[in-house]
Formats: C-alpha cells, sequence, structure tokens
C-alpha cells in the first residue's frame, strides 16, 4: 500500500520525519517493555509511545492535513488530549493494583511505602 | 520524487509501529503475571491507534481519525476496568 498525500517539498521533509521518529520512540518504548526484568521497570516503558511517540505523530499529522487542507485538525487535537489525560491514570492505577498484589502475597522485590518512612518494604 | 519518499517514510513508520505491536502482544501473551498482560494490551491498544493515524495520513480519509479516537477513549475504559479488577477483585461496585 504505496501511497502518499500530495504535498509540497518543505512540508513533505516535516512530516516524514515527525512521523518517522515517532514510530521510531515507540518502537523503542515497546522494546523497553520486552527487554526490562520487573514489572515495575517495564510499567515505565511504553509511556514513551503514549508522550514523545503521540505527539509527533500527531504533529505530522496536523501538519499534513493543514497544508492541505482538506479536513479541521479537531481530531488530533481531540486524541492528544484524551491520551495525554488518561494515560496517567490508567499507569498509576495499574502500578497500584500491582503494588498492592505484591504486598499481599509478600512477594519480592516490591517498591518500599514512601508514607511508613523506613526504606525496607513491609513483611 | 517528494511523494515516492513520503510514501516509502510512511510505509516504514507503519513496520516500526507494527513491529512495536509485535512486542506489545508478546507481552501480553508471555507476561509472567496478570498486571504485566494488562500494560501489554495498554500499549497494544495505544499502538494501534497510532498505526490507524499514519494510515489516515495516508490515505487522506476521516474514517481513520474517528477509529482513533474511538479507540482512545474505549482502549482508557478497558484498562481501567481491568485494574480495578486487579485491585478489588470486581469491576463494579
Amino acid at each position: 500500500m504505496i501511497q502518499a498525500p500530495d504535498l509540497p517539498t518543505w512540508a513533505a521533509i516535516v512530516v516524514g520525519l515527525l512521523v518517522f521518529g515517532g514510530a521510531a520512540i515507540t518502537l523503542l518504548g515497546a522494546a523497553g517493555l520486552l527487554r526490562l526484568h520487573s514489572f515495575y521497570e517495564r510499567v515505565h516503558a511504553p509511556t514513551l509511545g503514549a508522550t514523545s511517540g503521540m505527539a509527533a505523530i500527531l504533529a505530522g499529522s496536523a501538519l499534513c492535513f493543514s497544508v492541505l487542507q482538506t479536513r479541521p485538525v479537531i481530531h488530533e487535537i481531540l486524541i492528544a488530549l484524551f491520551v495525554t489525560l488518561t494515560t496517567p491514570v490508567t499507569l498509576m492505577l495499574l502500578a497500584r493494583a500491582a503494588i498492592y498484589r505484591d504486598r499481599s502475597e509478600a512477594n519480592a522485590g516490591v517498591p518500599p511505602d514512601p508514607e511508613s518512612g523506613d526504606s525496607q518494604p513491609e513483611r | 520524487m517528494t511523494m515516492l519518499l513520503l510514501a516509502l517514510t510512511i510505509t516504514a513508520s507503519q513496520i516500526l509501529l507494527g513491529l512495536a505491536m509485535g512486542c506489545a502482544v508478546f507481552r501480553m501473551l508471555r507476561g509472567p503475571r496478570a498486571q504485566d498482560r494488562i500494560l501489554g494490551l495498554d500499549a497494544l491498544y495505544l499502538t494501534a491507534m497510532l498505526l490507524l493515524v499514519t494510515y489516515g495520513i495516508q490515505t487522506g480519509r476521516t474514517l481513520y481519525f474517528e477509529a482513533a479516537l474511538v479507540i482512545g477513549l474505549l482502549g482508557f475504559t478497558g484498562t481501567v476496568a481491568l485494574g480495578r479488577f486487579l485491585m478489588r477483585g470486581e469491576v463494579i461496585e
């Protein structure tokens, strides 16, 4: 499926760089998901794609359709807003659930509780 | 010439995003515990959303962007529901 929008040269260069850069950053984050060893390290990795990769690809898309003037770029703004608002909420919730599970099963490698004051994990 | 280069670049980005989805699927299928699987699912839907946006740039159709918007909304709900399930053992209290 080789196809592209008919853009002027400068816009094509910028859009290509933004889209390719965003895809490469997202792949880096996903490779971190594959390679890191514990869950608490892995939970950081996909946020690379959720912030920088998402922003670069959506900026490329917004620039492309601003130059073409075929449609307003409201979708990009809405997607960026949703992802920026929801990713921290979901990952915090997931990390809290993982800490709760690990503590209740007394597993090794649980991060220490900052509210209890000591550096040793509970139990 | 410029169009061909841009088309090749967008196709290469789609391949990279597909590889990223492969990594997320691996973590979803292999992840040692349930939270790893949910993290893989979260990364999977985010990458799929970005892939749909690149398809939208390629074809210029609005349909892909609306699909990406719906995935962004529903994926959030799904991950929050699964996270709550891990925490409490039930989704709706």
